[in-house]
């Protein structure tokens, strides 16, 4: 009996089991900038940085906050402390041991004025951090800031290294060291960065010995290089996805992952423009719009439609907000009750001398967004409403259009993040020059919804607070919510211990292996 | 001669200034900032961390101020840091030049081996069938979009044929090779970019030549050769390619500065580390200090450029020369 369940246990080791060895490349169409962590704020540094280094907290795979460098942590005098119990053991990657000085070093460079790191924000509402011991650290904030806590997912820099450096010139952003599963290898600029499995990772070694991010700025030559095997993962566009990629030696190599992505796209309305004042007004354009049309036509039916500020896969998503149906009757009911009528039969409605008449504006370079808006144009025009379209380079329709307020109407998609607070974009103290209400969106319950929910460490109280903001502001309409794309990528069928999550595919990637026969590059020592 | 090279030298001098004074405004007051367009749209970095960086960039104080503070610092050879990264730009610039002088000085002699003998042959037959098809060819790579034709190369000679490397310098492998292993690894990554670099500019070059072979051939001069009774070879070959060569040398010095330009399109299709895409970055991103050291390394590349072409064209041809007047 005892040898059968020796025999048993050991055979499910061997199925479980991964091989070590290969390498994982990966493709970017941006080289990183630096790889100092508090300095690193595009999305290829962080994605290198996030190999490179912990936080002492990080998302698990159903993007709730868990312990990375920090094994626990307690929230104490009603959120205005917190008290991070650090891993012992945990080795740079030069065989320096991490400890509670590290984390001490990495805040105080963070909120340093002379440092030009863009999270010092994140850090404002701190008003002292203390190293208790090598193992402990207490922060302290000036008033309870429970989106403060993920902001400790902050990648820590080791002390000793970089305590006399001046980080603008340090040599550490091109030859980091960290605490991570992977240490750097070498960095050939805008062709390659080579990180090397860390033998010593605190959560065990990775599978894959080597991970290659390749720089290629062309998406086109990325779908290609794809097709040639060189690369073992990339994003695909919906049309990628849909047909170019439903061939037989693509299926029999990779397989593809569909998940909703962590953004929306959006009709932000001028809210100061009279235009858009009433509310029936904006639930009218809102009916008129098919949204599950636009999602047919620009995603290939590779999204869904977004009703509200949160990301789908966020637990302050509130499921019972369901979408407006298409409907161009209501449309026009309601907006002949907010007074709009073709009262010189022109075939566009007025009020008060007035023809209902606005303009799109969107960036250039991002044709998705254009055709939507040519579908709205479209289907507003049977109601009477004149849609006119603009379409702007990028750095003009921030400076010229947005910061100045200067729109009537704007089509472009936020990228959200993990930690679901909403404060910036939705918070009517956040509509000065510069900052992201720039729609002007106002409303008292919102605001208190919005400063409970930062006040709240209760994951359960929060989430009800978002669940009524979502409600309220959707009901409102201050954008028209138009679709969550679906976040469309290919991997190669040789890797094994993938699990799509609500976090995504790469959250358990030092777990990811390629059995021995399989193997495709060989790493000499 | 020496006096001239002086004269133009100095006449440099204001030239490259009133260029930096303009550039330096022209760029600065196009709309967004370096520290809009890197933390754009993005609610972390609030309108006071904005601040923060523009202070730390110098951004904040008065444009003249800036441009003065920028002056001092070139004038000690330090073109300053971008703002992206933080390098010194020279650095960045300075590991990316090879790879571009390397494409462009290969395209141009792939250019001039091809197009001189498409030149002289179709002026040599000019109006036939032969003439006609190289007209058509030439033109033919002339219009068409270098993204498209390098993109059809790379499905054909690599996702196809798995003859090239379709993008990059180097194999994955690289560091592993032998010494003639990496030399032609390297040579097979630059096939492709080289080829399409060159099939662009293979109709400007062999249409010149050709104009001025047939301008040449009318020539008293060459009536008088054949009517010695030489071979027509040495007629074209001796006297009338000669002389059909010299506009070409204006041509050559005029194209230094491209030399260090760079293809954006090129070097995003192929995915090569190269200049044009460093500058065309620098300009999205409102990067000034790289911005800036690109235009004046180019303005000083065009002067010289420029008189480089005046003195080998003194040179060779003996009807020109630079007197004291």
């Amino acid at each position: 009996m005892l040898i059968a369940i020796v025999l048993l246990f050991s055979l499910n080791a061997v199925c479980y089991a991964g091989d070590q060895g290969d390498a994982f490349v990966s493709v970017s169409i941006g080289d990183a900038r630096t790889l100092i962590p508090i300095l690193a704020s595009d999305s290829s540094s962080a994605e290198i940085c996030g190999l490179i280094f912990n936080g002492l907290l990080k998302y698990d795979k159903d993007i709730k906050l868990t312990g990375d460098l920090a094994e626990s942590w307690d929230v104490l005098d009603a959120g205005l402390t917190i008290v991070f119990h650090l891993r012992r053991g945990v080795k740079w990657h030069d065989g320096r041991e991490f400890t509670s000085r590290d984390v001490e070093f990495t805040y105080n460079k963070l909120v340093d004025p002379k440092v030009k790191t863009p999270y010092s924000g994140d850090f404002e509402k701190v008003a002292e951090l203390e190293a208790v011991d090598d193992h402990t650290v207490r922060v302290r904030y000036k008033e309870p800031f429970s989106p403060g806590l993920s902001s400790w997912g902050m990648w820590i820099m080791p002390e000793h290294l970089l305590k006399n450096e001046d980080l603008d010139i340090s040599d550490f952003s091109r030859r980091p060291v960290g605490t991570g599963p992977y240490k750097f290898k070498r960095w050939l600029t805008q062709d390659r960065i080579e990180l090397e499995a860390n033998s010593e990772y605190f959560e065990g070694r990775p599978f894959i010995d080597r991970y290659v991010y390749r720089v290629i700025p062309d998406t086109a030559t990325i779908f290609l290089e794809l097709q040639m095997e060189n690369i073992d993962s990339a994003g695909l566009t919906p049309l990628q996805y849909r047909r170019q990629t439903d061939s037989g030696f693509f299926r029999s190599r990779f397989s593809k992952y569909n998940l909703p992505s962590f953004g929306f796209t959006y009709l932000g309305y001028n809210l100061n423009n009279d235009l858009f004042k009433d509310v029936r007004v904006r639930q009218a354009l809102d009916y008129a719009v098919d949204k599950n049309e636009i999602i047919k036509i620009v995603l290939l039916g590779l999204g869904r439609p977004a009703t509200g500020p949160f990301a789908p896969e966020s637990w302050a998503y509130n499921k019972e907000v369901l979408a407006r149906h298409f409907d161009p009757a209501m449309s026009k009911k309601l907006l002949a009750e907010a007074g709009w009528h073709d009262s010189d039969n022109d075939g566009w409605l007025d009020k008060g001398g007035r023809v209902f008449e606005f303009t799109i504006i969107t960036n250039q370079g991002n044709e998705q967004r254009i055709r939507v808006a040519e579908i709205i144009q479209r289907r507003l025009e049977p109601l009477g409403v004149k849609v006119k379209l603009k379409v702007i380079e990028w750095s003009v329709l921030l400076a010229e259009y947005i910061d100045k307020r200067d729109f009537d109407a704007v089509l472009l998609g936020w990228s959200l993040g993990r930690e679901p607070d909403i404060f910036d974009i939705w918070h009517s103290s956040k509509t000065r020059e510069g900052e992201f209400n720039f729609i002007g969106y106002k409303n008292a319950e919102v605001d208190r919804l919005l400063n409970e929910a930062r006040r709240e460490f209760d994951i359960d109280k929060r989430k009800g607070y978002y669940h009524k903001a979502h409600k309220m502001i959707y009901d409102d309409q201050p954008y028209m919510f138009l679709y969550v794309p679906d976040s469309l990528q290919a991997l190669h069928k040789r890797f094994r211990g993938v699990e799509a999550a609500p976090l995504g595919i790469g959250w358990n990637f030092i777990k990811w292996w390629v059995p021995l026969s399989e193997q495709k590059y060989r790493m000499k020592q | 001669m020496i006096a001239y090279i002086l004269r133009r030298l100095l006449h440099m001098i204001p030239l490259l200034l009133g260029i930096t004074v303009i550039s330096f405004a022209v760029i600065h007051l196009a709309p967004g900032k370096p520290t809009t367009m890197t933390e754009a749209m993005n609610p972390k970095f609030s309108p006071e961390v904005r601040q923060k960086l523009e202070r730390l960039y110098g951004l904040d104080k008065p444009l003249h101020i800036q441009y003065v503070d920028w002056f001092k610092r070139v004038a000690k050879l330090d073109f300053g840091r971008s703002f992206l990264d933080s390098r010194p730009v020279m650095d960045k610039i300075k590991e990316r030049v090879g790879i571009t002088l390397a494409i462009n000085i290969l395209a141009i002699c792939l250019i001039l081996a091809a197009a001189l003998p498409i030149g002289i042959s179709s002026a040599v037959r000019q109006n036939t069938l032969y003439d006609k098809f190289f007209t058509v060819f030439v033109f033919v790579g002339f219009a068409m979009p270098s993204f498209w034709l390098a993109l059809a190369l790379m499905d054909f000679f690599g996702v196809k044929m798995h003859w090239f490397p379709i993008s990059g310098l180097k194999s994955l492998n690289f560091e592993y090779l032998s010494w003639p292993g990496k030399l032609i690894d390297m040579s097979s990554h630059l096939v492709l970019p080289v080829f399409v670099s060159a099939f662009g500019g293979l109709a400007g070059m062999s249409r010149y030549m050709r104009q001025n072979m047939i301008r040449e051939l009318k020539m008293p001069y060459i009536y008088t050769a054949r009517a010695k009774g030489l071979p027509e070879k040495v007629v074209i070959y001796k006297h009338a390619m000669k002389n059909a060569l010299l506009p070409v040398v204006t041509i050559l010095g005029l194209s230094v500065p491209g030399l260090l330009g760079g293809s954006v399109i090129l070097e995003s299709v192929f995915g090569i580390p190269g200049l044009g895409k460093l500058f065309f970055e620098a300009v999205m991103s409102r990067d000034y200090p790289l911005i800036m050291a690109e235009l004046v390394i180019t303005s000083i590349l065009t002067l010289l450029g420029n008189m480089l072409a005046d003195i080998s064209y003194a040179c060779v041809d003996p009807r020109i020369r630079y007197k004291k007047i």
